[in-house]
């Protein structure tokens, strides 16, 4: 802040600025809820994948390495693979419309973008299960768009085309499609309305334009997005359970089913820091590539702005 | 880009995150207890019922008070939180920050399995209030989200101007930066209650079946038979979801809410 302070009201304020036990009292609950509710949680399984479960669907504290031999078997190592390819296939699709759709959007006058925000937060505050049911709906034989397709002429009996893999790849675009819009909405609203104007008077048609000028500009945030909703995409569990088949399940799904079904709480442990190891993994790679390492032809002039930002 | 483009891309964007939604909202008016697209009949029957079977309107009770507690939990942890990071230099205020932010960077299944083994350990699984903790501490990443914006966005003048007028740190509080952030702070709150209420996999791993609300029992049915009344039960979820975003839109201002600057 640069507004000028006489020194005495700057050294009162300094020492507001401490606040004495003000502030430690005022964290005191959001520490102690947080605490007991996300990083104890975390570390309890952590550790449940190491101890021994015992019959009746009950663990006992231990060390063993089964659970984890078990969760990194063949099996569950092809159930990972499928999981992390469906979930980059959706945030990819996710990306490719959402990037130009909320770039549009926060072209347009704030108020001609209200309807469209509506939308968007209603969707993404539908319930997976609903989102599931919908479009177990919509693929079906006796209620689906086929219906409206042979109506139409355009097709000649109904099909049934859930379960299977568009379903699921539909539905996770779906719900990731509002999270990504609003997550990268606020960079996108702060641009620079006259950036590509800029372009475009200097002769840059409107695609190159905002390819080469307004793509380098957000590219950090257009990273955070799809990290964001990969992670999202990935823990998913109740659309690949009801709209996939069992070649389609995640790695979710199966977490669920040892949790809840078979009661190996251990084993689902296991697997869940696996798959928490790895989907860390893979978002802080695309955050990486998003700040531009790993891409040698980036020139540097084309970084500069970002940073000045 | 073309204004063609963009209204292609707009369509595009609509219809397919409302067609669901209108087949939804179709099998939901069929006469007999059957799905149908387009419906065979019309009737408003599945409305009621969602209103006159308890096994209907029982979840639907439950979910509406998860959501309330959860919602008031997340918002008692973003605002002293959003507010002691604004406000003071507190080294360790930014690990905790961190704690309240990374539910959304963790697979939403892990954090429900996390919540799992917590009431399991603390002996508490299937109790009511396991699942409005759980929503509230997963779900404060919202209202923290919108609250920083909110101070962010604050003139720091006035808080100095009143400072330098020697107000004390809770009058200013008091009289310039809760007035400033209410609306934020409601934002906050009313996303985090929409999303409590449509949360499944945490309610699920906490109570489950012993105190059911809406999503659980709507995937029960999903699994163990189809009834038009999920329809009509969807339909109403997001008519209701529309209704408070449209009027937080019209008392609002969402742009600026959603993190769209001040200017402009």
């Amino acid at each position: 802040m640069s507004v000028p302070v006489a020194p005495s009201v700057e050294r009162r304020r300094r020492a507001r600025d401490d606040g004495g036990p003000w502030p430690h009292l005022l964290l005191a609950w959001p520490t102690l809820a947080l605490t007991l509710l996300f990083l104890i949680p975390l570390g309890t399984i952590a550790a449940l994948g190491f101890f021994r479960r015992i019959q009746a669907g009950f663990f006992e504290v231990g060390f063993v390495t089964s659970n984890y031999a078990r969760a990194l078997d063949g099996f569950h190592l092809e159930r990972l693979a499928v999981s992390v390819l469906l979930a980059l296939a959706a945030t990819l699709i996710t990306l490719l419309v959402a990037v130009p759709f909320a770039y549009l959007l926060t072209r347009r006058p704030r108020r001609a973008q209200v309807p469209y925000l509506v939308l968007v937060l209603a969707s993404l505050s539908l319930s997976e299960v609903i989102v599931a049911f919908a479009w177990s709906l919509m693929l079906s034989r006796t209620s689906g768009i086929s219906n409206v397709l042979v109506m139409a002429g355009l097709m000649e009996a109904p099909a049934s085309w859930s379960p299977g893999l568009w379903a699921v790849v539909l539905a996770f675009v779906f719900v990731a499609l509002p999270l990504a819009i609003l997550s990268l909405y606020p960079t996108f609203s702060r641009l620079d309305q006259e950036l590509p104007e800029a372009a475009g008077t200097m002769g840059a048609a409107p695609l190159v334009g905002f390819v080469t000028v307004v793509l380098p500009l957000v590219r950090r945030a257009v990273a955070a997005t799809a990290a964001l909703v990969f992670i999202f995409v990935l823990g998913a569990y109740v659309i690949p359970q009801t709209l996939g088949r069992p070649a389609h399940w995640t790695i979710p799904v199966h977490i669920t089913d040892q949790a809840i079904m078979k009661n190996h709480l251990p084993l689902a442990a296991a697997l869940a820091i696996v798959l928490l190891v790895v989907s860390s993994l893979i978002a802080v790679a695309i955050v990486a590539i998003g700040a531009g390492r790993f891409d040698p032809s980036r020139s540097p002039r084309l970084a500069a702005p970002e940073r000045a930002r | 880009m073309s204004t063609w483009l963009r209204r292609a891309l707009f369509t595009l964007v609509v219809v397919y995150l409302l067609a669901p939604l209108v087949v939804v909202a179709g099998v939901s008016l069929n006469e007999r207890q059957v799905l149908f697209f387009p419906p065979q009949g019309l009737s408003l029957r599945w409305y009621g019922a969602a209103f006159t079977d308890p096994s209907w309107y029982h979840p639907a009770i439950n979910s509406a008070l998860v959501a309330t507690f959860a919602a008031l939990i997340a918002v008692s942890i973003a605002l002293p939180l959003s507010y002691v990071i604004w406000r003071y230099r507190v080294r360790y205020a930014n690990v905790v920050m961190a704690m309240g932010l990374a539910p959304f960077a963790l697979p939403p299944v892990i954090t429900a399995l996390g919540a799992l083994a917590l009431w399991i350990v603390l002996q508490s699984y299937g109790r009511p209030y396991t699942v409005a903790l759980s929503h509230g501490a997963f779900l404060t990443t919202l209202p923290l989200a919108t609250l920083t914006v909110g101070l962010q966005n604050m003139n720091p003048q006035l808080v100095e101007a009143a400072r330098t007028m020697g107000a004390t740190g809770s009058a200013v509080f008091r009289t310039i930066v809760f007035p400033y952030v209410r609306p934020y702070l409601l934002a906050g709150f009313v996303f985090a209650f929409v999303l409590s209420l449509n949360e499944y996999i945490i309610a699920y791993m906490t109570v489950g079946f012993t105190f059911e609300t809406l999503p659980v029992k709507i995937f029960a049915s999903l699994r163990y038979g189809y009834s038009p009344v999920m329809a009509a039960i969807s339909v109403l979820f997001f008519a209701f979801a529309v209704a408070v975003f449209a009027w937080i839109g019209r008392v609002g201002d969402l742009p600026r809410l959603l993190g769209a600057d001040e200017t402009a």
